[in-house]
């Protein structure tokens, strides 16, 4: 994308406008609404009272919100050490013409496009240790799993479902960035007698940069807001030790209908994961993945 | 290690990991062919007493069949409204620069950072203002707030493959801009749209915090129905695995239509 090129037209604000507008109703308008709960006391719609940044102190000061943090980072580092290296490993292993590759490709984007709540759904009836395939298997190997009693059991239980279900994502993503690789890049390193690996560091790795990059931010995101799927498994048990944040936002929000202290959370959560997005951007472009390319 | 060694390991993993996704798949299928007295009863590996009674339930009861033409509705007009407005901006992206243009790119990109959670509350506040509370369209346009991200990211990717000079030679040729537009140029990026109403649909059927949220009664998609049976008087295991089923069903077909172009749209994409 040679963006020198192209003409300047501002008249083409104008073909922006309908995004702008649609964006400015679904996004900016409760954004505003948001800053302006949590810097107030509605005790009812007539009566609201100005409490500056008190809200926030109470959230920041709140212990429980404070565990919840440390589980949800936890979380979201095992889901970034576990399925990027696996949907990496399934890029390159993936067939990449023919009826399989179509075949294959069909199958690993299923779990995508399955509802959140049925993701949850389809793995309590998967891991139930009396009618569940998984734990009545795992239960007559001799292996004590329980997940809605063992708080260890809890959390490989939903790693492993945020797994089964996101992978693919990273897998797709790989896929698409392995294939732009034009053929001349292999036969020249066959022709050096590279090996294997040496192909996969100086070759593929360089030229997945960009779509690691996003593959990372997105599961970065999305698994630091994850809601649907543990609530449905194992509604944030045994006591919370699956309890992420959204549930507390949840809880707050709709549950109690704290609209201040809710609002007031909501922006440090938002705040969160823009910081920790922003700091994995910058540093995976410092280590760039060997060679500095200038991509678009 | 000799390449055939290197191959059959390759595939070996692969098929593990397909056996992997499958399974959970597998399993709440074929509990959707058993009745509830056999999948509490005992515990076999497929249906023995194989029965279609979940899925009549669920056809002839308007409550369930309802909350699928509720979600349907939903992501039709979301995936409608979302190309609509991502079509137009995508072309104006991918052909002219304009002031601020790479900044509003990325702040559209940013909305997609957004927990859906922050927006629970202020969504419903500014729901029930106007009037648009337990609607289709209200969860549609919620949707859009991350569907039109994408779709002009995906879109963008798609138009910019598309050399300028074509739009010159149709000018040239006599076309005005609105011919050439729906005569010409959106023939050719065709499979584009395919893909960016693929992932409209995905993110739009699977998404249930926001819609559930927006919804009580007229409106209620198929996902936050099967919530509710959930909690309700035991556990309808049965009915609840048919109604998976039948949710995996459209993403399924989408899939097989855009198969070809789904690693594209991804590779196209302004990475």
């Amino acid at each position: 994308m040679n963006s020198r090129s192209k003409p300047v037209n501002q008249k083409a604000w104008l073909l922006v406008l309908p995004v702008m507008l649609s964006v400015a109703f679904t996004a900016i308008l409760p954004l505003m609404t948001v800053v302006n709960y949590s810097v107030q006391d509605i005790l009812s719609p007539e009566r609201r009272l100005f409490v500056g940044a008190d809200w926030f102190a109470m959230i920041l000061r709140d212990s429980e919100l404070h565990e919840a943090l440390w589980r949800q980072v936890v979380f979201s580092l095992s889901v970034l050490l576990i399925q990027i290296p696996l949907g990496l490993m399934l890029a390159l292993s993936m067939p990449t013409e023919g009826w399989r590759a179509s075949a294959v490709l069909v199958v690993i984007a299923l779990s995508l496009l399955v509802p959140w709540n049925v993701v949850g759904t389809i793995w309590l009836m998967f891991s139930r240790t009396d009618i569940g395939l998984l734990g009545v298997t795992l239960q007559s190997l001799g292996i004590d799993f329980n997940f809605t009693g063992d708080p260890v059991d809890a959390w490989i239980t939903v790693l492993l479902m945020d797994t089964w279900h996101w992978t693919p994502l990273v897998a797709l993503l790989c896929y698409a960035g392995l294939r732009s690789i034009p053929g001349a890049y292999y036969q020249a390193a066959r022709i050096d007698g590279a090996s294997k690996w040496a192909v996969f560091v100086y070759i593929q790795l360089p030229k997945l940069r960009g779509v690691l990059m996003i593959a990372v931010l997105l599961r970065l995101m999305d698994s630091f807001m994850i809601y649907t799927e543990p609530m449905v498994l194992t509604g944030g048990g045994p006591g919370d030790s699956t309890t992420f944040l959204s549930q507390y936002l949840v809880t707050m929000a709709i549950g109690q209908f704290d609209l201040g202290p809710a609002a007031a959370f909501s922006i440090i959560y938002f705040l969160i994961i823009l910081l920790f997005c922003f700091a994995l951007y910058n540093w995976m472009q410092r280590i760039g993945f060997g060679n500095k390319e200038v991509s678009k | 290690m000799n390449p055939g060694k290197a191959y059959r390991k390759r595939s070996f993993f692969l098929v593990v990991y397909i056996v992997f996704a499958l399974l959970p798949i597998y399993w709440m299928v074929s509990m959707s062919f058993k009745s509830n007295a056999e999948i509490l009863s005992s515990f076999n590996l497929w249906p023995i007493d194989f029965t279609l009674d979940n899925y009549i339930k669920i056809f002839t009861d308007p409550s369930w069949y309802g909350g699928f033409i509720n979600s349907l509705i939903i992501v039709s007009l979301n995936t409608v409204m979302s190309i609509t407005v991502a079509i137009p901006a995508a072309y104006a992206f991918s052909r002219y620069q304009f002031i601020g243009d790479k900044h509003v790119f990325f702040w559209l990109l940013s909305n997609r950072m957004m927990p859906p959670a922050v927006f629970v509350l202020p969504f419903f506040q500014l729901y029930t203002m106007v009037g648009l509370m337990d609607t289709h369209i209200a969860v549609a346009m919620a949707h859009m707030l991350f569907t039109v991200p994408l779709s002009v990211w995906i879109l963008e990717g798609f138009m910019s493959g598309i050399p300028r000079e074509i739009d010159e030679t149709a000018y040239i040729d006599g076309y005005g801009f609105v011919g050439f537009f729906f005569k010409i140029f959106l023939p050719l990026i065709k499979s584009g749209v395919g893909v960016a109403a693929f992932f409209c649909f995905m993110f739009s059927w699977v998404e249930m915090l926001l819609a559930r949220t927006l919804t009580s009664v007229e409106a209620k998609p198929i996902a936050s129905i099967m919530t509710r049976t959930v909690s309700a008087e035991g556990m309808d295991w049965a009915t609840l695995a048919a109604a998976g089923v039948l949710t995996i069903i459209p993403g399924a077909i989408m899939i097989w239509f855009v198969r070809h172009y789904i690693a594209k749209g991804f590779a196209m994409g302004r990475v």
